[in-house]
């Protein structure tokens, strides 16, 4: 069924095209040409050993590395050589692997900070249905002052109330509690069900199992491997290898 | 104890405190968004109060206009800059932005005084602001006491402005982590040039503000700028609050000097700022970073 559905969608043009990218860091360069595909309304997640390019993947997508080559095509769109603001104006949002909440702004402000690009974000009703903790830490004065699972809902929420409909996540699961992980899937898999097109990063294989439609296998700065879910009993040992688990 | 006195270099001292709050909060946002020390400030604060010069003496156009074109003028004149020159430090040393800055305002400075000499020029109060009034306790020039108040306002309007409102949220998210911020679609190298462009603008506008006080001369930034960056370095940069309590609290602190030992007046506030360097050295309101 899944390959009917690949099938029917290669018609169709992906809302993200990655082809030929290539990154750097100042002289070092990082991505060697990494292609790869994620069409309307898929989880994809890109895994990957640590230091394999997964993260400045992402950031090259949401032109954020000073220096890339390549082809990125967003609904079709070229936007390589477009800034980082025009392409969140495009419906991209990025939340990092950092978390990136802002100690100098309270909690309500971290959320309310990221503009509006398109209509029909997630009203705070909505947001507060999925994470009921953050209405409660809403008044607290510091975003920093959260616990690590607590930010990581800030992170994820504050880029719904947007309106972007394709959202890049960077390990969203890194360095939290069993129950918080089980909480951020089942947002991921609301999030899926409501439409939204999802690209993830993640180092935890069983979590991105629970949610992914597909794989993707970076190494070295390059796209090495790809397969579906469904696929995933087949590959196991491949994926082993690959993640040196 | 001479009340009479006493209460005279308060005001004097209000008065400085208010130029010191209004310039060292320019010097901090401007800071905070560029991580450049404005150097030039001074000089820019010069140019506020020769553009409301120009604009009586060449357009006959007054006080209270000039008021909000001087800043106008001066804070594009602060875009440019920012545009044609700060904007390539960007990622380099502090060092950089310092000797660039320090240099526009030699060629500033220079250009003024090579026209118009160094001597000062007159500005005369705006007719609604002369006079004064009889306290009891003292005599209140209006034009003095308005200049408190209107400074006050102007620092209170500008830290609502970034802890309370969107806009400052942006500006303090972006202070933070300006390639989040521009990743969440906000333009942020514009409002980098914004933001110097109104850190210049209140300078300038402390400039007209001077203008009817201490007369327009190329070199009145020049003189004050110094005692300025000694209340950015005793507040801490960055602080927005800081600054401002910083700014009036040092302008008092150099009057009641004044009144009880005059001799050391002039070097009360450095007297502070190496006190605060030995104890604090990120300032009294700085965040260690
Ligand atoms: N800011 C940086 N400057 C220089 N090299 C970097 C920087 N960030 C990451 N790298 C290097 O780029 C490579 C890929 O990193 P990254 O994309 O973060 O990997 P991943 O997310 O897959 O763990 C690593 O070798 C890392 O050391
Ligand atoms: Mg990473």
């Amino acid at each position: 069924m899944l390959e009917a559905r690949q099938h029917s969608g290669a018609s169709a043009s992906p809302l993200l095209e990655v082809a030929g990218l290539e990154a750097w860091y100042g002289e070092s360069h990082i991505l060697h040409g990494v292609d790869f595909q994620v069409r309307e309304g898929e989880v994809v997640t890109l895994l990957g050993r640590n230091g394999a390019g997964k993260t400045t993947t992402l950031k090259s997508i949401m032109g954020i590395i000073g220096k890339r080559r390549g082809s990125v095509k967003f609904e079709g769109r070229e936007i390589i050589r477009a800034s980082s603001d025009h392409i969140a104006r495009l419906g991209v949002a990025f939340c990092p692997e950092e978390r990136g909440i802002f100690a100098s702004l309270d909690v309500r402000e971290n959320l309310m900070l990221p503009p509006e690009v398109r209509p029909g974000g997630l009203s705070l009703d909505q947001i507060f249905d999925l994470f009921p903790n953050l209405k409660e830490r809403l008044s607290s004065s510091q975003g920093t002052k959260l616990s690590g699972g607590e930010q990581q809902m800030l992170a994820i929420a504050r880029i719904l109330r947007t309106g972007a409909r394709f959202l890049m996540l960077d390990e969203p699961t890194e360095g939290l509690a069993p129950v918080i992980i089980q909480q951020i899937g089942r947002t991921i898999a609301r999030l899926k069900s409501e439409g939204f097109t999802i690209l993830l990063v993640e180092q935890n294989f069983r979590f991105a199992s629970t949610v992914a439609d597909r794989f993707y296998i970076v190494e070295h700065g390059k796209i090495i491997d790809g397969f579906a879910n469904a696929d995933l009993g087949a590959n196991m040992d491949k994926l082993h290898t690959y993640l040196g688990v | 104890m001479n009340i009479q006195a006493l209460s005279a270099q308060l005001l004097v001292g209000l008065i400085n405190g208010s130029f010191y709050a209004l310039l060292s909060l320019g010097l901090a946002v401007i800071f905070g968004m560029l991580n450049v020390i404005n150097f030039a400030h001074g000089a820019l604060y010069m140019m506020g109060a020769f553009c409301a010069y120009f604009l009586l003496n060449l357009f006959g156009i007054g006080y209270w206009p000039a008021l909000i074109i001087a800043p106008i003028v001066v804070g594009l004149f602060g875009i440019l800059m920012e545009r044609s020159l700060l904007q390539w430090l960007t990622g380099l040393d502090h060092l950089y932005g310092l000797l660039l800055t320090f240099g526009v305002a030699l060629i500033l400075q220079g250009l003024f005084q090579n026209y118009f000499g160094s001597s000062g020029l007159p500005y005369a109060i705006p007719t609604e602001l002369q006079g004064g009034v009889n306290l009891g306790f003292m005599f209140l020039p209006i034009y003095r006491g308005w200049v408190v108040i209107f400074s006050l306002v102007v620092c209170l309007v500008t830290w609502y402005l970034i802890e309370r409102t969107q806009l400052g949220a942006y500006l303090r998210a972006a202070t933070e982590n300006p390639t989040l911020v521009r990743a969440f679609g906000i333009n942020v190298p514009r409002m980098i040039t914004l933001t110097f462009g109104f850190g210049v603008g209140l300078a300038a506008l402390a400039g007209v503000l001077s203008a009817p006080i201490n007369q327009v001369r190329p070199l009145m930034g020049a003189d004050l700028i110094i005692v300025v960056f000694a209340v950015v370095v005793i507040g801490g940069m960055g602080s927005i609050m800081g600054s401002i309590i910083t700014g009036f609290a040092l302008g008092v602190i150099e009057g009641l000097t004044k009144y009880f030992y005059p001799e050391a007046s002039n070097t009360v506030v450095f007297v502070f700022m190496v006190l605060v360097l030995l104890l604090k050295p990120t300032g009294l309101t700085g965040r260690a970073t």
